[in-house]
């Protein structure tokens, strides 16, 4: 083969030009990569993680693990990379059910209430989520001060500085109850897997939901009244400014939570719908000739089908929503974003800050997608 | 796929020849473009706030203004650059801003590790606390257990952090980004005190329908020298910068006003008017400007007492008294060096 019919060869032109663009990009970027960091280095801008080492001298009020303000900055983001989490988790949850009700709600034969969903979701959808968040949280401020708290028993408070629980302290005999609890799940576990058995064969419908419930609150209980009761609460008890003692949830993470879940619930809740429309009347039908409950019909044969078309845009439901979060800063919710903000301010070094925050939200967001391919893969219609 | 592959190209020579110039000098910079980049606050009453024609005023403002009539000889030729506190340091490395003049405290890893450099100290605040009067508390140092509202992206967070600790005492932070909710939440008792410097205190609580139920406690917890700043490295025009604010100092304690600064540059019996204003010596030479460059300064906008009383005065509505920020000699810290 010559060079010219090198050229007229339609396959070995094109892949020629593939490379040729494929090096220039790699190049392109290459050089934009390279150029940035000298330049941020000329400019005195980057000067690398080091920082994260350092002592952050200011406050949190939400921590899951230990933290005070001796603590380090890296220490700082993590502490707001787990509230970033814990408030995706509760929203994803809290979006899922409100989003599955009001999608089925809205096919109700029932005028009144499918209406009534629709008014929820058109109005929802269409205001800025920020503005939601601090409508929600200046509905919060509005609760009881706090030296008027609203209170159950003397040990559960409400008020507008949140709602404060008694927490639990665990002495040494308290792990007794922790096995009991994980056995009960263990248990729990073969039960499922008999009373399937045994309904193929028979045809008879084990309670299991109940037993479960009963179980799993009844023999740890037992196990605590029989231990002379290991765990203490810390009940709060009113101090000069705030209750002092157990555990505060404050109106920033409800706020944001209520905010966060209605709004992406609405978006969910028509994902919902298009996902049980695109199921052939015929199975709704098939279904009920076979003389099964119209709950049980929605539930085993209509929402399976469904899942498949719902579980893709599902997923950007949820990534939307882990990254909405970030509006947190607004009112105060310690996210990461409004922690890396603080450490941002005190250290000066933003671009490190800035980029910290990408990884973060990129590599939760591929998280989430990575768990919900797998979970479209398992319920994926089998082809042969 | 032979177009993108040109496209590229281009765009790479396109973005190889717009980085990467080193300023040699940021006075023939300014002077080249005609106009002062200055760095200002996004808006906070009395420091950097916009008229009724949407002019940018304000004691912040004003410095940039001084600066610019003594460098290009016209106060009204500045770019206002409107900074948040996260996107100010990041400006001025680069060199979208010339300087910076945004309530912004002079601090050890400031100066030193980012790189800058302050001009002096235009503003000496300190961070406070408001509270209602209701609580019954005279100082704050019986805040054990309080909820406090914090505006963020200030060294506020931390002073706080430190005040508590120190004092052994336990609190809630509530740190919010914007001064709106953040009083928002203070009213609504969502917090028990309020923090932030001083001047922002008098400002926010001018605000409040029941000014005279609040009270702003003794305790100023920390020292918070606000001035203007300059990148490090190009020393002529830091220097320009730093007499300028120092002549507007100096200018109040020679009596030179707005009013009168023309007429006294004519000549004076005071030789320090005269060298300041360009009629003895060769100030204006030493710094790279021409002889009269304090005198277009203080024509700007007056001087510092001037400004001060214009912008954060007992007159205006954050009616602050000068305080520390009075002359030496009466009763402040504000000592400018002298101009010979």
């Amino acid at each position: 083969m010559n060079t010219k019919s090198l050229w007229t060869n339609e396959r070995t032109r094109g892949l020629i030009f593939q490379v040729l663009l494929v090096v220039g990009i790699a190049v392109f970027i290459a050089f934009i990569i390279s150029n940035t960091i000298t330049n941020l280095e000329k400019a005195g801008l980057a000067s690398g993680y080091s920082f994260l080492g350092d002592t952050a001298s200011f406050d949190i009020n939400q921590r899951l693990i230990e933290y005070s303000s001796t603590s380090t900055y890296g220490r700082a983001i993590i502490v707001g990379g787990l509230n970033t989490i814990v408030i995706a988790i509760l929203g994803i949850l809290a979006a899922t059910v409100i989003g599955f009700i009001a999608g089925i709600l809205r096919l109700s034969k029932n005028y009144l209430i499918s209406r009534l969903v629709t008014i929820y979701v058109e109005f929802v959808r269409n205001v800025p989520v920020l503005l939601q968040i601090i409508f929600w949280w200046v509905i919060l401020l509005s609760l009881p001060k706090v030296r008027n708290s609203l209170s159950i028993g003397d040990s559960i408070f409400l008020n507008n500085r949140g709602i404060r629980l008694p927490s639990a302290n665990f002495s040494e005999g308290s792990v007794l109850v922790f096995l009991v609890f994980f056995g009960v799940l263990i248990t729990l576990y073969f039960i499922k897997r008999w009373s399937h058995k045994r309904q193929e064969k028979t045809g008879k419908i084990f309670p299991f939901g109940f037993t479960a419930l009963g179980l799993i609150i009844f023999l740890p209980a037992l196990t605590f009244l029989l231990t002379d009761q290991p765990i203490d609460f810390n009940v709060p008890t009113r101090g000069r400014f705030n209750l002092k003692g157990g555990f505060n949830v404050t109106p920033e993470l409800v706020a944001l939570w209520l905010a966060l879940s209605t709004y992406t619930a609405a978006f969910i809740s028509e994902i919902v719908r298009s996902g049980i429309l695109s199921v052939s009347s015929g199975q709704r039908e098939a279904a009920s000739a076979l003389g099964l409950k119209p709950s049980l019909t929605m539930r085993k044969i209509i929402l399976p089908q469904a899942l498949r078309v719902i579980i893709p845009p599902l997923t950007s439901q949820y990534l939307n929503l882990t990254k909405n979060s970030s509006l947190a800063v607004a009112i105060g919710y310690q996210d990461i974003v409004s922690i890396g903000d603080t450490v941002l301010n005190q250290s000066g070094q933003a671009l490190e800050v800035i980029s910290i925050f990408m990884i973060f939200y990129l590599t939760l967001s591929l998280i989430t997608s990575a768990f919900m391919n797998w979970y479209n893969k398992r319920i994926e219609l089998v082809e042969r | 796929m032979k177009l993108n592959l040109i496209r590229f190209a281009a765009m790479a020579i396109i973005t190889l020849l717009s980085f990467g110039t080193a300023h040699a000098s940021t006075l023939n910079d300014v002077k080249a473009a005609g106009h002062l980049k200055c760095g200002i606050n996004t808006g906070l009453p009395g420091f950097a706030f916009t008229d009724d024609k949407g002019n940018w005023n304000g004691f912040d403002v004003a410095f940039c203004r001084a600066l610019a009539a003594a460098v290009l000889g016209n106060p009204d030729k500045v770019k206002y650059v409107n900074l948040t506190g996260k996107t100010r340091f990041p400006a001025l490395a680069s060199g979208e801003i010339d300087v910076l003049s945004r309530n912004t405290t002079w601090t050890f890893s400031r100066d030193v590790d980012l790189g800058f450099t302050f001009l002096g100290v235009s503003y000496y605040d300190g961070q406070g606390f408001i509270g209602r009067k209701s609580l019954g508390i005279k100082s704050a140092k019986e805040l054990d257990g309080a909820s406090v509202c914090i505006q963020t992206g200030t060294t506020t967070e931390l002073n706080l952090a430190d005040f508590f600790r120190s004092n052994n005492m336990k609190y809630e932070p509530v740190p919010i980004e914007t001064n709106a909710e953040a009083r928002a939440g203070y009213l609504a008792e969502r917090c028990d005190v309020y923090t932030t410097d001083a001047s922002g205190l008098a400002a926010t609580k001018s605000t409040f329908k029941d000014a005279e139920n609040h009270m702003v406690f003794p305790e100023i917890i920390s020292k918070e020298p606000l001035g203007p700043l300059v990148r490090q490295g190009d020393d002529q025009w830091a220097d320009i910068a730093r007499w300028t604010l120092n002549a507007l100092i100096v200018a109040e304690e020679l009596g030179v006003t707005k009013a009168n600064v023309n007429e006294k540059a004519k000549g004076t019996k005071n030789p320090e008017i005269n060298r300041m204003l360009g009629k003895e010596g060769s100030m204006g030479k030493m710094l790279g400007l021409d002889a009269t460059w304090a005198v277009r300064a203080i024509a700007a906008g007056g001087n510092y007492a001037e400004i001060f009383d214009k912008y954060l005065g007992t007159k205006t509505p954050l009616g602050l008294s000068r305080g520390l920020n009075a002359l030496y000699k009466d009763g402040g810290i504000l000592y400018a060096p002298p101009i010979r």
